[in-house]
């Protein structure tokens, strides 16, 4: 029942309205509809701003399958989410630039990719390029909002951070780096509404002509060999696998030694 | 010095003798090893000189070893040169057209995954052998230069690249997506490209391509991993990717902008390019960044995952202080590893141990201390790109395995190090 209770307690004149984008996701091992696991940390994301009446909205034909997947959105803790209606092969961008366009929210949260289909992740850039809004990708926190200006946390490789400032209204896409979802409770997922909306539809025309098969598993890189003689093949052959050319200091005083490896340290910049 | 030469009867017994230590060093200096044993003749022959191959051994019989292994004591620097001089110069003066890859360069160095796709970019460039394309480098020279290698020393040219164009200036330091997007439209808008070639990494190429993709209104491919040449396609190529979520594999006409995976070709080995720099005709457009980068966050180094940490610290049986280990970590900023002894000694905590039977960490730079390097070790630290050991045993496998080795009592030289470190920050701070 917690979610309710936050719902009862937000206040209505609230300042920030935030949009997140959802799509239906594949388990990756049964391939059922789910919850996608990106949009679902955006959601996720939405619910912990402070004062954010947040919309969810989705593009796509509604089905049983479908259905399912995105009531777990619902079963977050949100009472409603807006689903425009498309076909399935339709290209979706047109119709969500319109309804963004019209809300005109302050922040747009999506997930990197999407987990059918084509999944090239050029959704968010696309609706940023036509809006004009800003986008900011790998997000795995935002700060805070203040005066129309969001500062966000940014996931880097290696476990790094990195703030940002950025002027909104913004786009901004959410990685595996973020907190991860909240269970989805049934009750409210089957107690949330779900409206339906009208738009203009465009086909996808470059689609058809694709050829998509299940992934195949990429060949293994082999090692290639350029030996001109039967000695280099075979020391290739019986190379065992060594760093070499390493310089090695011995009868140093430690000062020295702490030095030589200070120095290393500041070359690679791991030193902060 | 006399005219008269002397024998060294010792000299050409371990001449002769091809098991002893100083066998190739002697052979250099008596200059036996570089006997001509084939030359160009008068008439324009080569002439050999069969007598000259070989060596005597050890018990004055001759013996040919015809795998060249018996000079290697000269042709060792030798070999060497030639093996970098085999690369075939390639300068494409007129290029039919040309082919724009933005590589990385994380840390101002060519990774190989960069590596992989100017391989991709030479095999589109090279698919016509008459009318040969030129591969197009745009590099953003600001790039986290911090290991202070200059553009020359990254070895552009090695790696396939024909024409460079860096781009310089504070505007493209840190993320600054929306300043490298206006820098590649202006090179679109000067060059028009064929193809625009980038890295589908996290937060590099990823994020630029699918900017320039969406600035050029172009549909790109995405995480490419195979290009196969297609004459019914509009560029002539047709291309492979994964799509959702990297469970399927999508075929289709290869379009301008590509997203390419690592591993999508195989890196330039054999030919040399000019890298001969280009520069934008015009100046670029002053612009008002909307994003704006305040910096790295401090992370705490113990929070993050091993198998992602950029900086370890390792400890293993050699360390007795351990108070001094973990002071070590913290004061570095590194993330805490251990080897299998100190983590079955209960030093460490499980989840801390490197290696085969642990974590497989990429650690940027690994620094070892006190641990001798059990092959099980050394495996798990296989993709580290600087090993730092620290031992007192100087014949010991991670000694042979380091980039730098120090031999010494580990907990000295450890605090020696954060001393060194405290001492530069404090400077750091009285400065600013």
């Amino acid at each position: 029942m917690r979610p309710e209770v936050d719902e009862v307690k937000k206040p209505k004149q609230s300042a920030l309205e935030v949009a997140v984008l959802v799509s239906v996701g594949r388990h990756p091992v049964t391939g059922r509809a789910r919850r996608a696991d990106q949009d679902a940390r955006g959601v996720e994301l939405a619910l912990t701003l402070d004062e954010a009446r947040v919309t969810l909205l989705h593009a796509g034909a509604l089905d049983e399958q479908s259905e399912g997947a995105l009531r777990g959105y619902l079963g977050m803790g949100l009472p409603a989410l807006t689903l425009i209606e498309q076909p399935q092969g339709a290209d979706v961008l047109d119709a969500l630039a319109g309804t963004l366009g019209d809300a005109r929210p302050q922040l747009v949260i999506a997930g990197e990719r999407a987990e059918q289909g084509e999944g090239s992740g050029m959704l968010p850039y696309l609706l940023a390029e036509r809006l004009g809004w800003p986008l900011v990708g790998g997000l795995a926190a935002v700060e805070k909002v203040e005066d129309g200006v969001a500062t966000l946390l940014q996931a880097l490789p290696r476990g790094q951070r990195r703030r940002l400032q950025v002027r909104l209204p913004a786009i901004v896409t959410v990685d595996a780096a973020a907190s991860a979802a909240r269970q989805s409770a049934f009750g409210p997922a089957r107690r949330g509404a779900i409206e339906t909306e009208a738009a203009a539809m465009t086909w996808d025309e470059a689609m058809p002509e694709w050829k998509v098969s299940p992934a195949r598993k990429r060949p293994k890189r082999l090692k290639i060999v350029k030996a001109t003689s039967a000695r280099e093949r075979f020391k290739a052959a019986a190379a065992k696998a060594e760093g070499g050319g390493g310089q090695v200091l011995t009868d140093a005083t430690p000062e020295q030694g702490a030095e030589a490896i200070f120095k290393l340290l500041k070359e690679e910049g791991v030193l902060r | 010095m006399s005219e008269i030469i002397r024998r060294d009867p010792r000299k050409e017994w371990i001449a002769r003798n091809r098991l002893h230590p100083d066998h190739l060093s002697v052979l250099a200096e008596l200059g036996e090893g570089t006997a001509a044993t084939e030359w160009m003749g008068p008439n324009g022959v080569i002439r050999r000189n069969p007598h000259a191959v070989g060596f005597v051994g050890p018990n004055g019989v001759k013996r040919i070893d015809r795998s060249g292994a018996q000079q290697g004591g000269h042709a060792a620097p030798g070999a060497a040169a030639q093996a970098k001089e085999s690369r075939r110069q390639v300068t494409i003066d007129e290029p039919a057209f040309l082919v724009a890859v933005v590589p990385d360069l994380p840390g101002g160095r060519l990774s190989s995954h960069d590596r992989d796709l100017l391989g991709l970019a030479r095999q589109l460039a090279d698919a016509d052998g008459e009318r040969p394309g030129a591969v197009l480098a745009v590099v953003f020279a600001g790039q986290e230069r911090e290991g202070g290698a200059e553009l020359e020393a990254v070895g552009l040219g090695d790696a396939g690249v024909d024409r460079l164009i860096a781009l310089d200036g504070d505007a493209f330091d840190g993320y600054a997506p929306e300043a490298r997007l206006a820098a590649l439209s202006a090179v679109e808008d000067a060059f028009a490209p064929r193809h625009w070639l980038l890295p589908d990494s996290k937060l590099g190429g990823a994020d630029l391509g699918r900017r320039l993709a969406a600035r050029l209104r172009e549909r790109p491919a995405t995480s490419v991993w195979q290009i196969e040449p297609d004459e019914t396609a509009a560029l002539g190529w047709r291309c492979t990717g994964r799509g959702a979520a990297g469970t399927s594999d999508i075929q289709r006409a290869l379009p301008r902008v590509v997203l390419a995976l690592a591993e999508c070709a195989e890196p330039v080995a054999e030919t040399r390019h000019a890298a001969q720099a280009l520069a934008l005709a015009q100046p670029l457009p002053p612009l008002l960044a909307r994003i704006e980068d305040l910096g790295p966050v401090a992370v705490d180094p113990a929070g993050v995952a091993l198998s992602e940490a950029e900086f370890i610290l390792s400890a293993g049986n050699g360390v007795k202080d351990w108070e001094g280990f973990h002071h070590a970590a913290e004061v570095l900023g590194a993330t805490e590893g251990a080897s299998r002894v100190a983590v079955d000694d209960g030093f460490m905590p499980r989840d801390r141990q490197v290696g085969a039977t642990g974590t497989w960490v990429t650690a940027r730079v690994y620094l070892a201390v006190g641990i001798s390097g059990a092959i099980q070790h050394l495996q798990g630290i296989q993709s580290c790109d600087k090993v730092v050991a620290i031992n007192l045993d100087p014949g010991c496998d991670m000694i042979k395995r380091a980039d730098l080795a120090v031999i010494g009592d580990a907990a000295s030289i450890l605090a020696a190090l954060v001393e060194k470190v405290q001492r530069q920050r404090e400077e750091k701070r009285d400065a600013a």
